[in-house]
């Protein structure tokens, strides 16, 4: 199976090869390093960028005016606040001019912690992201599902952010991708680029195949009856650990997977809470103004009456940064044995 | 690098047909302007900016571009100071004005935005941005774009003198400069030596503006926005280079500020700068061009043109509040979460 690394860079061959993409680029996105977490080694169209941020967005955003096809990266999303500016221009210029030009471009950007990157590699950026109006906004947690929206991303006729939980660039998915082949070793050796001279390696690209994740619609991973678990990247994975954890001692959890930050599916997590009567939302983004108190404010005031406990979020601490240390890192964003235990508070919370 | 002064001589003098088409348009452009002014004091419209004291170098820019939609034509990447280059272009009276009265007809921006923010994707005209920067760096995707594609059709743009202490004036020069990557791109710039309220001296340590784009081995000229023939010839030079050549190309010109910043400075006319209008006036006179009926005549059509246009526009429709939700998503899509 493939990891997100190689899932996300199969979607941007596919869409070189079938969707008119016609420029990928950012800060080392070309040849010879082909992305610093090699998701665009070996790509036709990946050229890279000088190191200016601004450059990078404002350069999507004209070529997105003339109506061609492009990705960009920006290579820790903890440098993308230099560019808020510029991301609020692109996500209003169809408003501003009553539907005028609409900029269809991409861009990707690695966020989120758990590969000790300390203050400058470990930022999220999910719940500013929430508040650039006019963006879609979307998180994978797995490769096949990064695969499918990333080419979803790439059709949408409006900027579209697409976040990468960089700690999950080296996790292997559990299904297919369309068109990958079934040996991890074959696909490594098709598309992996060589250590060392890369000058005259090229890649055989499997025949992947199109595979849409419509933006805006969730995944229910885990069914269940007792509680509502919303999160979305890296913390997906810890939130399906604990249900089937959970699941041994008899108690259902229900996880939905958001994927889409916005525009997000309320409409699978309005039918799971009136179903469990609890929802605990989990993201690594800071506490304070986040993303998840969005979702409770809506949940409060649509399914109070269906609600049998306090809805609750889990976010990261509101510190500045995230220290390098362990302990510090541990203690900043949210570990699986806080989610547990306060999942486990509201489900003996008596009404 | 300067431009040799020997190509500029051999195109010394302009048609008389296109000078006297020149001043009327200046003209034109100035009337739609003051009248502009006049709607911000009758207090029909909230905020007032624009550009008199630059048609001289904004006509001829106008007249001298590949207009058209689509990358067989160029790109715009405009301010807000640039109603001459786009009066120039075709653009009627009527269209500035119901962008000022915010109307619901306005062609920009449908009454959502300032004065001057033009936006017309016809004549590939980028939407001008209240930021006066992001526009030199959103200019190299659209020139990217045009050297892919392989037209000669360039890409302008355009800001003020203030606006390039913005790093993204930077960011144009060193993309667009890159060796054997370099971007058919006319990078302009155009100082009237103010910045709001703050003078050139007070945000400049260099002489020339132009002098920063010979650090990138941009080609770069210094030209006297007041006079319209200089302009043309300049900027025909210049365009003609960076088709021919696929490189970019640095002009500053040399304007006033007629009416200062904006209406938040209190748009009067400021008697001590240079009147482009009256200077390019005098030299069609003493050269028997023009009478002064015939400027007077002009003058007087597009005043009536004006009064009739802000009539009509004050007549038209406002925009619905419901329309807040519209265009915020491509084929206007549900973007109301409460409707998710």
């Amino acid at each position: 199976m493939a990891n997100m690394a190689q899932a996300i860079r199969m979607a941007l061959h596919y869409a070189e090869k079938n969707l008119e993409l016609k420029d990928v680029f950012g800060q080392d996105v070309g040849a010879p390093l082909g992305g610093v977490f090699t998701a665009t080694q070996g790509l036709k169209t990946a050229w890279n960028a000088p190191l200016d941020e601004r450059g990078i967005i404002s350069m999507a955003m004209g070529i997105a005016m003339t109506g061609s096809r492009c990705v960009a990266e920006i290579q820790f999303c903890d440098y993308i606040f230099n560019t808020m500016d510029l991301l609020k221009i692109a996500g209003n210029t169809l408003w501003c001019t009553n539907g005028q030009y609409n900029l269809p471009m991409v861009v990707m950007t690695p966020v989120g912690a758990g590969i000790r990157g300390s203050i400058y590699h470990s930022h999220s950026f999910d719940s500013w992201a929430s508040r650039l109006q006019g963006w879609k906004v979307v998180m994978p947690s797995n490769p096949l599902d990064a695969y499918g929206l990333l080419l979803s991303a790439i059709k949408d006729p409006n900027p579209v952010l697409f976040l990468k939980p960089k700690a999950l660039m080296r996790v292997r998915g559990e299904e297919l991708i369309p068109g990958e082949p079934t040996s991890e070793k074959e696909l490594k050796a098709m598309i992996d680029a060589p250590i060392g001279d890369r000058s005259k390696w090229k890649p055989q690209w499997p025949q992947v195949k199109d595979y849409e994740v419509p933006i805006g619609k969730g995944k229910i991973t885990r069914s269940g009856e007792r509680l509502t678990l919303v999160s979305y990247g890296r913390h997906l994975l810890l939130c399906n650990e604990i249900a089937d954890e959970l699941k041994q001692e008899n108690i259902s959890i229900e996880v939905i997977d958001l994927r889409s930050i916005y525009p997000y599916d309320w409409q699978m997590v309005k039918e799971s809470v009136v179903k469990t009567g609890r929802v605990l939302f989990v993201n690594e983004d800071t506490e304070v103004t986040n993303f998840g108190e969005h979702l409770v404010y809506r949940v409060v005031q649509e399914l109070f009456y269906h609600l049998l406990a306090r809805p609750r979020v889990i976010a990261a601490k509101n510190v500045p940064g995230i220290g390098l240390h362990p302990n510090l890192e541990d203690a900043t964003v949210p570990q699986k044995s806080e989610i547990k235990n306060t999942l486990l508070e509201i489900i003996n919370e008596i009404p | 690098m300067a431009a040799s002064k020997k190509s500029t001589s051999k195109l010394k003098n302009l048609p008389p047909a296109l000078m006297i088409q020149i001043h009327e348009l200046m003209v034109k452009s100035r009337v739609l302007e003051e009248r502009l002014i006049k709607i911000y004091r009758a207090g029909e419209s909230y905020f007032w900016i624009g550009g008199p004291g630059e048609e001289a170098w904004g006509v001829p820019l106008g007249l001298l571009v590949q207009k058209g939609q689509g990358l067989k034509y160029d790109y715009l990447h405009l301010h807000y100071r640039c109603t001459p280059t786009l009066t120039a272009m075709g653009m009627e009276m009527k269209e500035a004005i119901r962008l000022m009265m915010n109307r619901a007809t306005d062609p920009s921006t449908g009454g959502r935005n300032f004065s001057g923010h033009y936006c017309f994707p016809k004549w590939n005209v980028a939407p001008v941005t209240s930021p006066i920067e992001v526009q030199y760096s959103i200019s190299l995707g659209t020139a990217h774009a045009q050297k892919k594609a392989g037209t000669k059709r360039i890409s302008i743009v355009s800001g003020g003198d203030a606006g390039t202490a913005e790093g993204d004036f930077a960011s144009c020069l060193i993309w667009a400069s890159r060796k054997n990557q370099e971007l058919p791109l006319l990078i302009t710039v155009q100082n009237n030596r103010w910045g709001i309220s703050t003078n050139f001296e007070g945000q400049h340590g260099e002489s020339q503006i132009a002098d920063r784009a010979k650090a990138f081995n941009i080609r770069s000229r210094v030209v006297n926005g007041n006079d319209p023939i200089e302009s043309y010839l300049a900027l025909k030079e210049e365009m003609d280079y960076i088709r021919s050549t696929g490189k970019p190309s640095f002009i500053e010109a040399q304007v006033s500020r007629l009416y200062g910043h904006s209406s938040a400075s209190g748009a009067n006319f400021i008697a001590n700068e240079i009147d482009c209008i009256k200077e390019f006036e005098k030299k069609l006179l003493d050269a028997g061009m023009i009478s002064k009926k015939e400027i007077s005549h002009i003058w007087k059509k597009y005043e009536e043109e004006g009064v009739a246009m802000a009539e009509e526009a004050r007549s038209e429709a406002a925009p619905r509040a419901e329309s807040i939700w519209d265009h915020v998503y491509a084929n206007n899509e549900n973007s109301d979460w409460r409707k998710f």
